[in-house]
């Protein structure tokens, strides 16, 4: 990440509030027993229920419902002890209902919150206030071909009636910067969970961000300028482009006209991200009435602490937790447990096996961020694909702390091991590992001495640090020798001429 | 006999028994249907092939030994609000002219495997929207009683057929006494049960917080057999109830000694038709004979019915139907002009919905779509449910001092055709005595205890608790045998 521009050279501050949706793992639909799998055939995972044939009526999926309390729960939301669902009255194709099953005035949680902290300190520790969590149905896709004359939409109701957890939050956010960061510790938490897979691109994550700038006047008050509503960003990246793009305009604009909040009524801007920027999104002509009313095909769904409890205890650690615990179970730096965290579980468990096996946790860590990590990064795929197992790593790292070898010889081998898939003691062999007995390391030294009269006399004046030039023709002779042991052992015999 | 003459009891026990084949069973009512729904145009669709296929298949099955289910061979008239794989479902409208759902109603499924023959769909007020059958897409059916006159709504086609020997059971819906004011205005039994007795799984929604399919027969023994069949918990219903379903012909041989039933005074307000006061009156007198007592109790809130269910109703019937867009299924406006329409999206939605929904159906979106939009809510569908939670009270109140309450169906014998069209209060008004049942979840019964001199039924209702249907049905068969007005057939069509 490059690193942002500081907050207060700006003549405002950036005030964000977020809405996301969030897909739920669950192979069903909210309200019926289609699949939601990604991808298949259009209109091949749909029912009379969820195309909204005459007659059809929604029976409520527990599973969503539990990993949405799940995601609350997680949030440090209130969940209420009894909550409702209501009708979103709307017309759209992709809405084969004319109304979209929703949450209204009780949600089914509210009142949450969740930290960000950047461990570089590129800002200081954010809590962002959840105002309400609620779960819905999705709506079908619809697809527009424009291609000439035609102007078809063509619908795909396999998406409709997917289950939908939408988080807002409070404008606490106060930066483009924050608000990514955010973003991807809200992805890391639900994807902890299991509450979503957050992918993206598939559209199992998608934001949409309210944002204007306060403004410091002369006389002590602070001007707001007009709330907009960015939508069509289509990555946390782009949303931190697109908040970034939308308060120059904004700033812009300000200085232009001077037109405060409430002046105006919200506008809706989308982002075009190819050309880096937002752009009206036309108004709908009767602003948005809904006419929620209670869904009276379901019936209310109450939770009890029996029930919290045993989705509590389903739930395993968040994020925020298991840093702390890797923090202090491996005495590993803050930034350490942050990046393996933010890899996810699946790392953690992985850097905890080789810790385990090695008994170092901060060893571990660092083999993990510049060995494993580098090359998974080049490589693309997960840990779980990834061929050099943990069990391997932590034998390169045991036989350095034997002193078999030294560290740049185990990368080494851990390349190898890496392409060729060898077992570690087959690259050592083929590669000519051995050790080094200290009878030849003397005599490998004392040959060192006596070619390099100039090195001695540097080491003799007090230049210590000379002997490293020893060090690397030691290497060339014997790639076998140890680093350390060959500097120990060289600065002796010079401090003994 | 003719099986036209034998109760739903009889006939499944002549099938049963071997008597009467299936087949000759379903004959004998489609020749009734083909000789006389010319003139009353209660089915919207009579499926005598499918009829017949089903009827040989459980002829076939009995002989080879087979069992068979209790409704085995028993003609049914399915209301066209109940979705039917293999029939065309159209709710009595124009937009659903041609369309087959993919599955069968739950009820419809129930039927099917009890081995009952349905025989075709019947006429219906549009989206159950009305109560004279007027407001049918394909036009009004006629009360065989009178040809002249209305058979009330909206379950009227259901109501006619029955009453005319042309199915000796048909299936209704009730959302504000669909069931109970035809039956009455026909001379038949028909039962509303309580609200998730019967799972609304492929019934058309009208109002989803109030809509009850039930039976609708010659008597309550009758309607006793089919309840035992469609009742019961459906996991694919959220509202549909959980409780056991009793064996209803099994309970109806206790005497009425003790029970008590209810009396409103508000019931005799004005606008009641003498003769039917006179009906009603003649009925407790038949109660008391019957060992039952009569008490006067309260519903203080239950002339606020109408206008609670006025707003509820369409509130939900504006979300119901915004469905029918002609986007996906039904009526798809041909006609792309452009003009006036922000989108061609807007105007196939706008035509399709012009041309598909008749003026009530119109009418009631009207009403619900403004009652729900911002700024009139809390004043129209918020208060509408407050005063619907008083009225539930009422009735949870009276029913600690009474057992049943009894009173009139409707105001008026059947009316003419044409007679209230003009006028949507008016026809309003006909539900003043059924609305409140549906809006405290509660049951109801409808069957005749008399004739006006002009040789109209005048219809008796009584009310019971969530859940009595067993005391509802015990009641009314004990009156069906101390009097023979159920027995009585319409002369004009004899």
């Amino acid at each position: 990440m490059t690193s942002a521009a500081s907050p207060t050279a700006e003549p405002f501050t950036t005030i964000v509030g977020l809405e996301v949706h969030v897909q739920l793992q669950t192979l069903t639909k909210l309200f019926c027993g289609c699949s939601t799998a990604f991808g298949s055939p259009p209109n091949t995972q749909v029912c009379p229920t969820c195309l909204g044939l005459p007659g059809s009526l929604p029976v409520m999926n527990r599973k969503a419902f539990e990993l949405a309390v799940r995601a609350a729960l997680a949030l440090n939301c209130r969940i209420a002890p009894f909550t409702k669902w209501d009708r979103k009255n709307y017309f759209y194709p992709d809405l084969p209902k004319g109304y979209q099953i929703s949450q209204f005035d009780l949600p089914f949680s509210s009142d949450g919150q969740l930290e960000v902290v950047d461990p570089k300190g590129a800002f200081a520790p954010r809590t962002v206030g959840i105002v309400r969590v609620h779960l819905e149905e999705d709506a079908g896709k619809s697809m527009h071909d424009e291609a000439a004359g035609t102007a078809d939409t063509r619908i795909d109701l396999n998406r409709a009636g997917t289950p939908l957890c939408e988080i807002v939050t409070q404008p606490d956010l106060r930066s483009p910067q924050e608000a990514r960061a955010w973003l991807n510790e809200l992805k890391l938490l639900l994807v902890y969970l299991g509450v979503s897979d957050c992918n993206m691109q598939e559209g199992s994550l998608r934001v949409d961000a309210n944002v204007n700038l306060h403004i410091p006047q002369p006389d002590g008050r602070i001007a707001k300028t007009p709330i907009v509503e960015i939508k069509n960003m289509n990555s946390f990246r782009s949303v931190e482009r697109a908040l970034t793009y939308e308060a120059a305009r904004q700033w812009e604009e300000w200085q232009a006209t001077k037109v405060e909040m409430g002046r105006m009524p919200k506008q809706t801007r989308g982002w075009d991200d190819p050309a880096g920027i937002t752009r009206p999104q036309r108004q709908k002509e009767e602003s948005s009435d809904y006419r929620y009313f209670p869904e009276p095909d379901l019936v209310p769904v109450t939770v009890d602490e029996p029930q919290l409890a045993r989705i509590r205890a389903a739930m395993g650690a968040p994020p925020t937790e298991l840093r702390r615990t890797l923090a202090d179970r491996w005495k590993i730096p803050a930034y350490d447990a942050d990046v393996l965290v933010n890899q996810g579980r699946e790392l953690v468990a992985y850097f905890e096996a080789v810790a385990t096996a090695v008994a170092d946790g901060k060893l571990a860590s660092n083999w993990m961020q510049q060995d494993v990590l580098r090359t998974l990064n080049e490589r693309g795929g997960t840990i779980g694909e990834f061929p050099v197992r943990p069990e391997q790593v932590a034998e390169i790292i045991g036989r350095v702390q034997k002193g078999e070898f030294d560290t740049s010889r185990g990368r080494e081998i851990f390349a190898e091991v890496l392409s060729s898939g060898r077992p570690v003691a087959d690259v050592v062999a083929a590669l000519g590992i051995a050790a080094v007995s200290d009878d030849e390391l003397i005599a490998l030294c004392r040959e060192l001495i006596a070619a390099n009269p100039k090195i001695v006399a540097d080491v003799q004046g007090g230049k210590e640090q000379a002997a490293a030039g020893l060090i690397g023709q030691a290497k060339k002779k014997n790639p076998n020798a140890n680093p350390g042991k060959v500097r120990q052992m060289c600065l002796e015999l010079i401090r003994g001429m | 006999m003719q099986p036209a003459e034998l109760s739903a009891v009889d006939l499944v026990t002549a099938v049963r028994q071997g008597d009467l084949s299936a087949v000759h069973c379903t004959e004998a009512f489609l020749r009734r249907i083909e000789a006389l729904d010319g003139s009353i145009n209660a089915f919207l669709k009579v499926d005598r092939e499918g009829a017949l296929a089903s009827a040989a298949r459980i002829d076939e099955r009995r002989r080879a030994g087979g069992p068979i289910g209790p409704l085995a061979g028993l003609p049914i008239a399915v209301k066209d609000a109940l979705c039917t794989a293999n029939l065309p479902t159209t709710c009595g409208s124009k937009m659903l002219q041609g369309f087959r759902p993919p599955y069968d109603a739950d009820t419809v499924r129930r039927l099917r495997e009890a081995d009952a023959v349905i025989v075709g769909k019947t006429n219906m007020d549009e989206f159950a929207m009305g109560g004279s059958n007027e407001n049918s897409a394909f036009g009004p059916v006629k009360n065989p009683w009178d040809l002249s006159r209305a058979p009330g709504g909206s379950s009227g086609g259901s109501a006619a057929c029955v009453a005319a020997d042309m199915a000796p059971v048909a299936i209704g819906s009730d959302t504000g006494g669909s069931i109970r004011q035809p039956a009455g205005l026909c001379g038949i039994t028909g039962l509303k049960p309580t609200y998730g007795r019967v799972s609304r799984r492929g019934l058309v929604a009208f109002a989803s917080s109030l809509d009850q399919i039930g039976p609708m027969a010659r008597s309550a023994a009758d309607c006793a057999l089919v309840l035992e069949t469609i009742a019961g918990h459906d996991p694919g219903d959220s509202t549909s109830l959980c409780d056991e379903v009793p064996r209803y012909t099994e309970m109806l041989e206790q005497p009425l000694t003790g029970v008590r039933i209810g009396r409103v005074r508000d019931h005799y307000a004005e606008g009641l038709d003498p003769e039917v006061a006179r009906g009603v009156e003649e009925a407790f007198a038949v109660f008391t004979a019957a060992g039952a007592t009569i008490h006067d109790v309260e519903l203080p809130h239950a002339k606020y019915g109408v206008a609670t269910y006025y707003l509820i109703a369409p509130c939900e019937a504006s979300s119901n139907l915004a469905r029918y867009d002609g986007a996906h299924y039904g009526h798809r406006s041909s006609q792309r002009t452009g003009d006036g329409f922000e989108s061609p999206l807007l105007e196939m939605y706008c035509r399709s919905r012009a041309e598909g929904f008749g003026p009530e159906v119109k009418r009631r979106i009207m009403l619900g779509t403004y009652a729900l939009s911002a700024g009139y809510y809390d004043a129209y569908y918020a208060k509408a449910l407050k005063v619907r939670r008083l009225i539930r009270q009422d009735y949870l109140d009276a029913f600690r001092h009474v057992d049943l309450i009894g009173g009139p169906v409707s105001a008026t014998p059947a009316f003419r055709l044409g007679e209230k069209t003009g006028d949507p209060l008016a026809m309003y008004l006909v539900d003043l005595y059924t609305v409140a049942t549906n809006l405290a979840g509660v049951g109801g019964i409808s069957f005749p205890c008399g004739f006006t001199r002009s040789g109209l039924p005048v219809g008796f209702q009584l009310q019971g608790p969530a859940l009595a249907e067993p005391l509802l049905l015990r009641a009314t068969d004990r009156f069906q045998r101390l009097t023979d007005w159920h027995l009585r057939r319409p002369k004009a069509i004899a």
